[in-house]
């Protein structure tokens, strides 16, 4: 059925009913992490580390243990041992062994009778720490003179004589590097740097968890990935996965923040401590801040050669990325790819280092990598436009990566919308406003892979025709809607009477989280496919019916209908017709579908945004924001906006005010909104979304993913127009006003 | 902890002058809430004066100035046309602490006693020449507003003492205020710098100046220099100079998370500047 293929023609996808779950959120009836309440509940908090880096001398509770309403404290002797790899640095990070590595890092925690005597209990928890010599800013951390982090977690791709923070090294390239910019008139570089940034969603973590001494046990929680939870926990417990039950709540936002765990498994090792009473425990924002995980900081060289034409005959990045005091958790791995994704490159040569510093375990952040690289390379791209007086959309232009491409990191590109998008990019209005003094206009482009993943979906027919569908990744951006939409169109039926449900893991296969992009499109068509199977089976219970052969029915407009030479010969029958008399027919009628689904769609975006900066505070104001991107196909065009809307706002705040800031005692500075400066509503203008369809053969309606490519350009574009507002060229984020002052400043 | 909705100020006195541990007024308790649930402070006692009779009131007296009850939030200073009509810097100061609900909550007299060298409501009142009426065990007494602040996060009240109202001037002909702040976002932030400006005309000339600046010392402080580089001037743009040379050389501010000392100097004089013109604006009765 090759759908991809039609441009128009669809009852359903493409259109915009009402979110499913609109009225739950905005009438407060929606259940979040921290709604979650359970009989005999107790109630937890954390004892976290004030030091960066800090030897464990000595714990003792017993003044808490003597509080009135404490019923448990744990530590990490209260944990199994030996685990090795990645359990290891989930237990690590769960809580701190014989070191503190990050000021936040779990020490002990507390359950009690309320969350008020459990705070009393924290502090009465005392700690004895030596504290060790600290370091968190990336570059520092590889100087010879670093203190070391944890000896040993280097892997085999680190070239000996490095600092023994440096854990991974990745190089990969193809051509000939020196003779692309021997080819080139200019060649340019530059080192840029980004600071560590959070998600920044609305909803702190919250999990309430049970454990009985048997090992069974069941948590709420919000997550991005109940299943994920499901195994990290029954690993750092050493409990059994199945013996877990995990039910999703309603999400607040995760932007790949809650794809792993934190502080999930304390509640349980305090439920099973305390005789499996449950346990409550949410996190306050500075916890969150302090103690869940940001994306990297970043440390970044590049170099391309360019020709006077705008060709681009080589180009060569060298990044450095610290996540955390913990192997494998920045995104350098992904950072490397994306850089000159976009391009069509003969040359190319990427080099990349993983370094540990005293810092918070860092998780994903909307398409991790991707940002920092692309402010590094659409920086200096920019740079070298205007430095040959080339338009910067014509040479992205000329030097797009298309079908066919072989692609930076090695794939050689299946159909993609980088072409198209930058078309309707230069035709945009917004391209030809008029600027006035200290205003500037910048624009970048970005890219991400989209994921697939392991998948389990299951579907099934209602005794009145309408249809639920159970799916295991949790709705962060309008999956439900849009899996419904795609249900209802496959099946010829309305959209009213499609229910998608986000279920427990006790309800299907493995799933992973919603992270990668990838609920609308993996869930979405293994929903398709499980719905197909449906229609299928009841074709045949029709056929059965009629006394004809099943392959001599056809599903039009969500009923069965006899076909071919015996078309007419019986009046069709609707799906409700066919799911009443299911009891006597044969018994209920499911669709399933498993399977890690490949024909992912990688998705292409460019931004163009108007700035203005003040010469004399060095404020930037965002006058105007243009998001551009492929979305193979829009299956509800509203949510996919959002997306691009979403992708740009943290983008931009990343861009301006947003960063970790760490004084010289390492403790983080801003662990607080007020300080942590996400862009409020009035700092932004509407910003404008143009969706570009080149639908993606690989998805039964074209679909790509839409989440994370978003966020790719802004760093890049936002810098772009302050240089072309001001006259700074910042390659340091964030462009703070003090920074921007003093850049002004500097080139006066 | 123990929470005392008190019917009067005597009665507050009497339970804060007995009081042995940490004590904390509540009014609109956007400070002290915050800081309870941070845990930056565990009061002993709160004593909630917002049941007191008055303190809700905004009252022009005779002489033509104005007495401010001690509850009185932002949004009800906001909607007073006579008072913003009168003065308009005192108000947008106020209006400029949090968010829409912490405006229906916060009040002048908190952001003062709060003590920060940022609070967005203490230069407009210090730059014109604002009053309040303490009462405490030893007696009722009236500071300026520039008496009050002492360090960051301190103020001259003695122990158990407790602002009852705040008073601002008779406005009189050919006055204009002002207040600006800098933050890096649009709202929901704290003055990186904060400037007001208070003057007076006769014709174009300018009779008294007053600046008072934020965020660029311990304290919020008057800088009598930078009134009196506007004094006699008809703003023009060497009076302007002076008053941006002047504004500068009166902070002392520190490096931090929100800016560097330069960077606060810097914007100073570039606020004091907007700012007296906006004030200078208003004392002739354009809108600015």
């Amino acid at each position: 059925m090759p759908k991809d293929e039609l441009k128009a023609g669809f009852r359903l996808v493409g259109t915009r009913p009402n979110r499913p779950d609109g009225l739950d959120k905005v009438t407060g009836r929606a259940r979040y992490g921290a709604d979650i309440v359970a009989a005999n509940m107790l109630h937890a908090a954390v004892v976290r580390s004030p030091y960066a880096h800090a030897r464990i001398k000595k714990i003792d509770a017993s003044r808490a243990l003597a509080l009135e309403g404490v019923k448990a404290v744990v530590t990490r002797a209260d944990f199994p041992t030996g685990l090795t790899g990645e359990d290891w640095n989930l237990q690590e990070n769960t809580i701190a062994g014989d070191t503190a590595l990050y000021d936040g890092h779990a020490v002990a925690a507390v359950a009690a009778t309320s969350a008020l005597v459990a705070q009393d209990a924290a502090r009465l928890i005392e700690v004895e720490y030596e504290v060790l010599p600290h370091v968190t800013d990336v570059d520092a951390a590889m100087a010879p003179d670093a203190p070391v982090i944890r000896a040993g977690n280097a892997d085999h791709s680190v070239p000996e004589g490095m600092h023994p923070n440096v854990v991974r090294y990745i190089d990969f390239g193809h051509g000939d590097i020196e003779a692309g910019f021997a080819a080139a008139d200019l060649v340019r570089e530059g080192t840029y740097k980004t600071e560590a940034t959070h998600q920044g969603y609305i909803e702190p973590h919250a999990c309430l968890g049970q454990l009985g001494a048997d090992g069974r046990g069941e948590m709420w929680v919000c997550t991005q990935g109940h299943w994920y939870i499901r195994r990290m926990c029954a690993a750092v417990l050493g409990i059994e996965a199945a013996n877990l039950r995990v039910t999703p709540s309603e999400i607040g936002g995760g932007f790949g923040g809650k794809t792993t765990i934190f502080m999930e498994p304390l509640a349980l090792a305090l439920s099973r401590k305390a005789g499996g009473r449950p346990v409550k425990l949410v996190m306050s924002r500075a916890e969150v801040l302090r103690a869940t995980g940001p994306t990297a900081s970043a440390s970044m060289d590049v170099k391309i050669g360019m020709k006077k034409d705008g060709t681009i005959t080589a180009g060569q990045v060298n990044f450095r990325m610290q996540g955390g005091a913990f192997f494998g958790m920045s995104p350098i791995a992904e950072a490397l790819p994306c850089a000159f994704a976009c391009y069509d490159i003969p040359n190319l040569m990427h080099e990349g280092y993983e370094v540990l510093a005293n810092r918070p375990k860092a998780a994903a952040y909307r398409a991790p990598g991707s940002p920092m690289a692309a402010f590094a390379v659409e920086s200096l791209l920019d740079e070298m436009c205007r430095e040959l007086s080339l338009d910067p959309l014509q040479v992205r232009l000329k030097n797009a990566a298309k079908e066919g491409t072989k692609s930076s990191y090695g794939p050689t590109y299946n159909r993609i919308g980088l072409v198209e998008t930058l078309e309707a990019t230069m035709a945009h209005p917004n391209l030809s406003a008029p600027l006035g003094p200290n205003q500037g206009r910048g624009v970048a482009a970005g890219f991400w892979f989209n994921h697939g993943g392991e998948t389990s979906v299951s579907l099934q027919i209602g005794e009145d025709g309408t249809v639920g569908v159970s799916v295991g990744t949790p709705d962060i951006g309008g999956s439900r809607a849009s899996i419904a939409l795609m249900v209802a169109e496959t099946l010829g039926i309305e959209y009213e009477a499609v229910r998608v449900n986000v279920v427990e893991t006790g309800s299907l296969g493995v799933n992973e989280p919603t992270h990668g992009s990838r609920a609308t499109f993996a869930s979405g068509k293994a929903a398709v496919e499980a719905a197909e199977s449906a229609i299928k089976q009841m074709c045949a219970r029709a056929a059965a019916e009629w006394g004809i052969d099943p392959e001599a029915v056809e599903w039009v407009d969500g009923a069965a209908r006899p076909a071919g030479e015996n078309a007419g010969k019986f009046p069709p029958l609707t799906i409700g017709e066919i799911g009443a008399k299911m009891g006597g027919t044969g018994g209920p009628i499911s669709g399933h579908h498993e399977s890690v689904p490949g024909g992912v769609g990688a998705s292409f975006g460019v931004h163009v945004v108007d700035v203005e900066v003040d010469p004399e505070t060095g404020k930037s104001t965002v006058l105007r924001y243009l998001v551009v991107q492929d979305a193979g196909r829009a299956i509800h065009p509203a949510y996919v906006e959002g997306q691009y809307q979403g992708g740009a706002a943290q983008g931009i705040g990343w861009a301006l005010n947003e960063e970790y800031i760490y004084g010289a005692d390492g403790r983080l500075q801003n662990p607080m909104f007020l300080d942590y400066r996400i862009p409020v509503a009035s700092d932004l203008p509407m910003i404008d979304t143009v969706i570009v369809e080149v639908p993606n053969p690989g998805h039964p309606y074209g679909v790509r993913g839409v989440g994370e490519t978003g966020i790719a350009p802004p760093l890049a574009a936002v810098a772009n127009a302050v240089a072309a507002a001001s006259g700074a060229r910042l390659r340091t984020l964030p462009l703070s006003p003090p920074k921007v002052l003093a850049a002004i400043k500097a080139g006066q | 902890m123990r929470y005392h909705a008190v019917g009067s100020f005597d009665e507050a006195v009497r339970i804060s002058a007995s009081a042995t541990g940490v004590t904390r007024f509540l009014a609109g308790g956007t400070d002290v809430l915050v800081q309870l649930r941070a845990g930056i402070v565990q009061p002993d006692d709160i004593i909630d004066i917002k049941h007191v009779p008055g303190v809700k009131d905004i009252t022009r007296r005779a002489d033509g100035g104005w007495d401010i009850g001690a509850a009185v939030s932002g949004v009800e200073l906001g909607a007073h046309a006579a008072l913003c009509r009168d003065w308009p810097g005192v108000v947008e100061g106020m209006r400029l602490v949090g968010s829409t609900q912490v405006q229906g909550r916060a009040t002048l007299t908190g952001n003062l006693c709060n003590g920060s060298p940022a609070a967005d409501s203490v230069p407009g009142l210090m730059a014109a020449g604002a009053t309040v009426s303490v009462t405490g065990p030893e007696g009722a007494r009236v500071m300026a507003v520039a008496d009050i602040p002492k360090s960051p996060g301190k103020t001259n009240l003695k122990p158990g003492e407790v602002i009852t109202r705040v008073h601002l001037p008779p406005r009189g002909a050919n006055g204009g205020d002002s207040y600006l702040r800098f933050i890096p976002r649009t709202e929901m932030d704290i003055a990186v710098v904060g400037c007001a400006v208070n003057l007076r005309i006769d014709g174009d000339t300018i009779t008294e100046a007053t600046v008072a600046l934020g965020a660029v010392a311990p304290t919020v402080m008057l800088v009598p220099a930078a009134g009196a580089a506007l004094v006699g001037s008809t703003l023009d743009d060497a009076a302007l100079d002076a008053l941006v040379i002047a504004a500068r050389a009166a902070c002392r501010p520190i490096s931090d998370k929100r800016g560097t000392a330069e960077f606060r100097i810097e914007v100073a004089g570039v606020l004091a500047r907007r700012a007296a013109s906006i004030a200078y604006a208003r004392a002739k009765g354009e809108t600015a």
